[in-house]
């Protein structure tokens, strides 16, 4: 009976394997459009400056990404691409090589083409990018909620500015599950709590130091959102065109299922006498 | 089942019918099996238009042959003013002199078959089997030709083209050396393997 | 015009004096004489076929862009999805019908089992369609190691490392199979030629195979009843209409376009499946040093894989690895002999007794759990309810024996019934 439980336990951590687990944070939701063109084209620009450096767009072009999201070909080469020998039809490669990367951050950070679709939807980079937090046992500095003990440094933290883990005055939970308010004044009834308590309270267990990053809190949030869409559109630029032809052929399916089934009914008519 | 009842009309109109729309559905399903075929974005970019800037070109100097344009060797030559006057000499001696033959655009359909005069570009290939022939500028008499004045000479099989890349007649070669389809932009970059406005 | 049909019948006669063409359409189409009470169940055959001309034309086209090396494979199939002129859609049918062709074998299959299609004289088509089951089963193997993604490699990586199951020979064996120490680009290579050009020759043999023993005995019917025993004075079957025009026209060619309006409904609108027809690890490629969360094969080999899992304890001094390989292989091998554990005197569920209609559908609610299990982690919990199901699956057939001798049945009709 021991040794049953022993081969299923280690038949689940063999499944699990061994690699950095997600801490459980609940995500955020964000809803993509990639026909929003304006925020695929700001998104674009922000992972021009911040990201390409690092990770590599490698198995999309330059020229498909310009007619996708409405910029012309001398526009794209001139403000988001800043090596001169690249060309339109080039991929989005980078410059870094896998062994600097590996001794620089641990590992080498990983080419992020198909990322949103490796994470089920642009909802991982979306809370991803807006959870990292100070944290001084890191080599570089930061921490992340969602990626615990990521080796990526914060890309965008002059943008957002830097957060901490803090602890917060919420208001108690009453035994209805409301919060509990003093029935003298109306006022919240508080307690201090700290991080993952906070977390299943519903609360961020960040705070923002305030002056930190050059955006408020709002900008950031539609910079990062822009930033998920456009790599969400990166996942599978088809999609663009996928649901819209797919509607053409239901509609045509649909008018030739008329005529056949007219067609059948002439035989079926003939041997059901 | 017996012929009573069948009403012919009707079922062949259906069956008509059925075959029309079907087939308008075949065709559909072959665009994308078809169109597969087509040079992907790998090979339009492999083959799109090359830049080249000439700025530093000397008169009399050539560029050539690289950069190639889809895989075939371009020449780009900044002819002199003598080169120039040399066209019109012993056009007798060509075989194709006013380039009726299509092997270059239409603005390159004139004496230095080019779209200004002191600037030639061609494909670098003989039109007899494909080698790469040797720029020989120098108007001097040349043991393949005692009366040379100037062009290309190629070492297969002694071909020779004048410095607008017109073919010799007598030579294994049939037609003029290639123009391809170029532009420029601004005064000193040419953009060879696109027309101007094309895309 | 009289001179052009004269002279097509011209035609026709020089080619069929030299090849039998009109007298194979005959038999096989226009005077291939079909039970007349075929109802929806009997149309997934045709359908299976119509998914094996996409799987074959979509896989040949796939492969003019696909690169079969550990290097570029990967990358080959983003090519195809980016760079090449409608290449998305060609990749999205062949994944689509790989999903889809199982889902009608399946229900092809239950049809078998539900009408008595696998009893006397029509064992035989059971067992070429068991063959055709098993390579097919094969190619999707095959076929997902292609990708190159994390999900295609770790999942190829368990399902070979199972031979080393087998006492003695299994690690060599399991070497042999990979042809290199680990999962690699020569195991790719080779398993790329074998899913490309040789299971699907085989497969093309079998189906031609599987159909030809079916017109030989002549196809079964929802009652079960022979309609060869009631002829006209003709000598055609009463109860029988031909295949073409009734069958191909009537039946056939609107339900082929109801499948093909759902099966695009899938392509284009959830081609992913929600991950469960492209699983979401295969969107990274291969990394023999990171496992995915949670290894899982593809939606149509789960119940086995949860079988296979089920089995947690050693027995006999072989550990439970082996009895997982031995549960998972004898789960197919004994569909195979189903003809012969079938002891009913009918052929129908409509007839048979309630035991057979009870046990066949508790197998069918087991096979979906166990599906579902194979799709999740193993608990302590999970692993009890897959250990009874499968006690269930098995028992369906080593049972049957038993209770189909010993059960009520009804009386079977003489005709067919509409």
């Amino acid at each position: 009976m021991f040794r049953t439980i022993a081969l299923t336990l280690c038949s689940i951590a063999f499944a699990m394997g061994v690699q950095a687990s997600d801490a459980g944070y609940p995500l955020d939701h964000m809803e993509p459009d990639i026909h929003d063109q304006a925020s695929l084209q700001s998104g674009m620009q922000t992972y021009m400056n911040y990201c390409v450096g690092c990770h590599s767009l490698e198995y999309q072009r330059y020229k498909r990404t310009a007619t996708d999201l409405g910029i012309p070909d001398s526009l794209m080469l001139e403000h988001l691409v800043f090596d001169p020998e690249t060309k339109i039809g080039d991929l989005i490669e980078n410059t870094m090589s896998e062994e600097n990367a590996k001794s620089w951050f641990g590992a080498a950070p990983p080419d992020l083409t198909l990322h949103s679709n490796l994470k089920g939807g642009p909802d991982w980079l979306y809370t991803y990018l807006r959870t990292f937090y100070a944290d001084s046992s890191r080599p570089l500095g930061v921490n992340n909620l969602l990626f615990e003990n990521v080796g990526m440094p914060h890309a965008l933290v002059e943008l957002q500015g830097m957060q901490q883990k803090v602890c917060k005055q919420v208001p108690r939970l009453a035994a209805n599950g409301g919060d509990m308010r003093d029935p003298l004044n109306n006022e919240f009834i508080t307690e201090e709590l700290c991080g993952n308590d906070l977390v299943e309270r519903g609360y961020s267990p960040l705070e923002l130091v305030e002056g930190t990053g050059s955006l408020s809190s709002e900008e950031y949030d539609q910079v990062v959102y822009d930033l998920a869409n456009f790599l969400y559109y990166m996942g599978e630029p088809a999609r663009l065109d996928r649901t819209r032809i797919g509607w053409y052929v239901l509609l045509f399916l649909a008018f030739f299922y008329v005529f056949a089934w007219l067609l059948g009914r002439e035989y079926h008519k003939e041997f059901h006498k | 089942m017996s012929d009573e009842g069948i009403d012919s009309k009707r079922r062949n109109f259906l069956i008509g019918a059925t075959s029309v729309v079907g087939s308008v559905g075949v065709v559909g399903v072959a665009i994308p099996f078809v169109g597969s075929w087509n040079p992907s974005a790998r090979a339009l970019a492999a083959g799109a238009p090359i830049k080249v800037d000439i700025s530093k070109l000397e008169p009399g100097d050539i560029v050539g042959p690289i950069p190639a344009w889809r895989d075939k060797p371009i020449f780009v030559v900044k002819r002199t003013d003598a080169m120039l006057a040399a066209l019109n000499d012993k056009k007798s001696r060509l075989a194709d002199p006013d380039s009726l033959e299509e092997q270059q655009p239409t603005y390159a359909r004139n004496d230095s078959r080019s779209l200004r005069p002191d600037v030639l570009v061609l494909v670098g290939i003989c039109t007899h089997l494909g080698c790469s022939p040797k720029f020989k500028p120098e108007v001097i008499p040349q043991d393949f030709d005692s009366e040379w004045m100037g062009g290309f000479y190629c070492p297969c099989h002694g071909s020779k083209f004048d410095m607008a890349g017109r073919v010799y007649s007598g030579v294994p070669a049939p037609s003029n050396m290639e123009v391809p389809p170029y532009y420029y932009e601004g005064d000193s970059v040419l953009v060879i393997g696109v027309d101007k406005g094309a895309v | 015009m009289a001179s052009m049909e004269q002279q097509l019948k011209g035609i026709m006669r020089w080619v069929d004096d030299r090849l039998p063409v009109t007298e194979t359409y005959e038999k096989h189409m226009s005077k291939y004489y079909a039970p007349k009470n075929f109802n929806i169940w009997y149309i997934f055959g045709v359908l299976s076929f119509v998914v094996l001309v996409n799987q074959l034309l979509t896989g040949i086209w796939l492969t003019m862009n696909y690169v079969p090396t550990g290097e570029g494979a990967f990358k080959s199939i983003e090519y195809i999805m980016r760079d090449v002129e409608y290449g998305w859609l060609l990749r999205y049918m062949h994944s689509t019908g790989a999903s889809a062709f199982f889902v009608v074998v399946y229900l092809h299959m239950f049809r078998g089992l539900m009408y008595g299609s696998y009893k006397k004289p029509r064992e035989l088509i059971w067992v070429f369609g068991m063959l055709i089951y098993l390579a097919l089963m094969a190619e999707g193997f095959f076929g997902y190691l292609l990708p190159w993604g994390n999900m295609s490699y770790w999942g190829a990586q368990v399902i070979v490392s199972l031979a080393s199951a087998i006492p003695v020979v299994g690690d060599s064996l399991a070497v042999w199979v990979r042809g290199d120490f680990n999962m690699s680009g020569i195991t790719l290579n080779r398993f790329f030629a074998l899913h490309v050009v040789a299971v699907p020759i085989v497969l093309l043999v079998l189906v031609v195979l599987h159909i030809l023993a079916l017109h030989e005995v002549g196809s079964n019917n929802p009652d079960g009843v022979d309609i060869k025993k009631h002829l006209d004075e003709d000598g055609k079957p009463l109860d029988g209409i031909p295949f073409h025009p009734f069958y191909t026209i009537g039946h056939d060619v609107p339900a082929i376009v109801m499948f093909l309006i759902v099966f695009s409904a899938v392509m284009f609108f959830f081609p992913d499946g929600g991950g469960y027809l492209l699983e979401h690890p295969n969107y990274e490629p291969a990394d023999s040093l990171k496992t995915p969360d949670l290894i899982a094969p593809v939606w149509y080999y789960t119940p086995y894989y949860s079988m296979l899992r089920a089995a947690t304890f050693p027995l006999f001094g072989m550990p439970a690895k082996f009895w997982g390989l031995v549960v998972m292989a004898g789960a197919i091998a004994i569909l195979f002999v189903l003809p012969w554990l079938d002891k009913s005197p009918v052929k129908s569920m409509r007839y048979k007794g309630l035991p057979s209609k009870l046990f066949l559908g508790v197998f069918v609610i087991c096979f979906f759990i166990l599906g579902y299990l194979g799709t999740v982690h193993p608990t302590p919990g999970r692993t009890i309810v897959a250990q009874i199901c499968t006690a269930i699956y098995f028992a369906y057939f080593v049972l049957m024996p038993w209770y189909t001798s010993v059960e009520k049945t009804k009386p079977v009709p003489d005709r067919v019934t509409m």
